[in-house]
């Protein structure tokens, strides 16, 4: 099969890649980041997706399935730039796959789009709304995105999308929203709170999103590996301090003094959990994580250079 | 009387799937349980003394829905059922209540009801426990029962229906559950709303004493036989509405055993 991979670059896509080389795929990959030390067998196209090039890797390649990891968190990405990335990139996705007979997508999404509110279920499941956008509205352009997303089902039933949304990743070195929190020697958090965390290895997402692509899955699907566990514990077993603050004076630190930078509205996500139900990602995929909760930990703890 | 087992040993004994950093799925920690159940198990046997009557019908494993009434102010009377269950049922077991909504909003709170297993009161919560084969705890009075006035501690307010619908959804038995008091322990006279709703809280309870620190009066809690309905959960209001009275009369009638049980205790 032909895969093309875009967000080819970031840590999880570049091993959603080796394992589909290993199968024997052909898989060829947008990024606008390089990607120094890539499998010979990889194609790399250094473009902008939203770009006229990018269109012509569909158009000239005319790969079978589409893997969409282009997106970027509040983390990484700042306002509208964010929005034309995530938004923008996402809407030429779709477009290009139907124009040029892609039989299958893959979004990967993440599981903050439900939001941490305090009267939400502790598990999500697939059918609930986003919750708490006001309070953090620095993830609508996410929210919009995999609802965007969510659309291809009904306007290109022809395609095979699936939508998934993935809990937070740790890994070693690691990438992403958790490891970027966990990176400095100690750790900010809400005092008098204490959110359950979810996570799982970089390895076992990478696989995740392989099972979705081989299972031809259609439909929206958290995913997420082993049990969540209190942030405190997470910050203890990473070796890391916890430094626990009441909310009004860390929404004035975050960003000073090493403190992560982060947006007003994640400090909502250190008070209240996002926990998701995985049982129908299970159940269409017969996933089961390799790493669990206490190996992912170590294994981030561990890391040469302190998880950067 | 409960046992004399230390707490620590009580919850090592606990059939839930704990992890090996000692914390299960839903986030309760066998650090966090250790340590509160400590301090309430000595309210437990020595300041309230609590009598506990009919615990056989409580089943040692599985799913079961306890339905008890509230009173006193504070939700003393839900504390002590569910060191009742730790204490006394062998293997110990952890009722977990439906909390109050309010509770997940406010700091320290949000995180020992959510370390101790007390999840906030919604309808996903209840079915996914039950599903899970815990051992759900529902006071169907809710802020309203511990609301009531010393004077009104032996009735009964609006019970509303949904537990109804959720043991007949996971096909779990309700087993009614009587406490008495918890009102003498604090009597209210009256709830201040006004200045609960600046704390955050739905009211604070006035006692003669004004704060609501509890007396060591001596509590009462007497299980009943199980109540098993016919149903889906999905029969009209009228039927589920008729369980539910049957449910709140068996509580009513088990108040007043627990009243007669307490008298001759003394």
């Amino acid at each position: 099969m032909k895969v093309l991979i875009l967000g080819i670059s970031g840590g999880i896509a570049r091993q959603v890649a080796t394992l589909l080389v290993r199968e024997g795929h052909d898989v060829i990959g947008i990024d606008v980041r390089p990607w120094a030390n890539a499998p010979p067998e990889v194609e790399l196209h250094q473009v902008d997706l939203r770009k006229r090039a990018a269109e012509d890797v569909f158009r000239r390649r005319r790969p079978d399935a589409v893997i969409h990891m282009a997106t970027v968190s509040a983390l990484s990405g700042s306002g509208e730039e964010r929005n034309r990335i995530n938004l923008g990139g996402t809407q030429a996705v779709f477009e290009h796959a139907s124009t040029y007979g892609v039989g299958q997508v893959v979004f990967a999404g993440r599981h903050t789009w439900y939001g941490a509110a305090p009267d939400a279920p502790l598990y999500h499941t697939e059918g609930e709304p986003p919750r708490a956008l006001d309070a953090f509205p620095e993830l609508a352009d996410l929210v919009a995105a995999d609802l965007f997303a969510s659309t291809a089902l009904w306007r290109h039933p022809e395609m095979a999308t699936a939508i998934l949304r993935v809990c937070y990743t740790l890994g070693a070195p690691g990438s992403g929203t958790l490891s970027s929190f966990l990176r400095g020697p100690r750790v900010p958090t809400v005092l008098g709170y204490d959110p359950l965390f979810q996570f799982m290895h970089e390895n076992d997402v990478a696989h995740a999103i392989v099972l979705a692509l081989r299972k031809r899955l259609r439909g929206v699907f958290n995913v997420a590996g082993p049990q969540p566990v209190p942030l405190s514990l997470i910050i203890r077993e990473t070796g890391r301090t916890a430094v626990p603050l009441p909310h009004p004076v860390l929404s004035r630190l975050i960003g000073r003094f090493g403190f992560p930078r982060l947006p007003p509205g994640a400090l909502g996500h250190l008070k209240y959990p996002i926990v998701v139900d995985t049982k129908a990602f299970r159940e269409a995929t017969g996933f089961q994580h390799r790493f669990d909760e206490v190996q992912t930990l170590g294994l981030y703890r561990d890391a040469p250079v302190g998880g950067t | 009387m409960a046992r004399q087992d230390s707490v620590k040993a009580l919850v090592e004994r606990l059939e839930l799937p704990f992890n090996a950093l000692g914390v299960d799925p839903y986030g309760i920690s066998k650090s966090h349980l250790a340590w509160s159940g400590g301090a309430l198990a000595w309210f437990y046997r020595n300041y309230f003394r609590v009598r506990c009557h009919g615990l056989e019908h409580i089943p040692r494993r599985g799913r079961a829905m306890l339905v008890g009434n509230h009173s006193g102010g504070i939700a003393l009377d839900g504390a002590m059922v569910l060191m009742s269950l730790l204490l006394e049922l062998d293997p110990p077991r952890l009722g977990q209540a439906m909390a109050e909504k309010f509770l997940a909003r406010l700091p320290l709170a949000s995180v020992w009801t959510s370390r101790t297993g007390q999840v906030t009161g919604l309808p996903e919560h209840a079915l996914r426990l039950l599903e899970d084969d815990r051992l759900l705890v529902v006071f169907p009075e809710g802020v309203r029962g511990t609301a009531k006035l010393y004077r009104e501690r032996h009735s009964l307010v609006d019970f509303g229906t949904g537990f109804i619908r959720l043991a007949l959804k996971a096909g779990a038995p309700i087993i009614p559950v009587a406490v008495t008091g918890a009102a003498d322990a604090v009597p209210t006279v009256a709830n201040l709303y006004r200045i609960g709703r600046l704390l955050g809280v739905p009211y604070v309870p006035v006692t003669p004493w004004l704060l609501p620190i509890p007396l060591p009066a001596s509590i009462t809690i007497v299980y009943g036989a199980p109540m098993v309905f016919e149903g889906t959960g999905r029969e009209d209001d009228d039927v589920i509405h008729r369980y539910a009275e049957a449910v709140k009369a068996q509580i009513a009638s088990l108040i007043e055993d627990a009243r007669s049980a307490a008298r001759s205790a003394r």
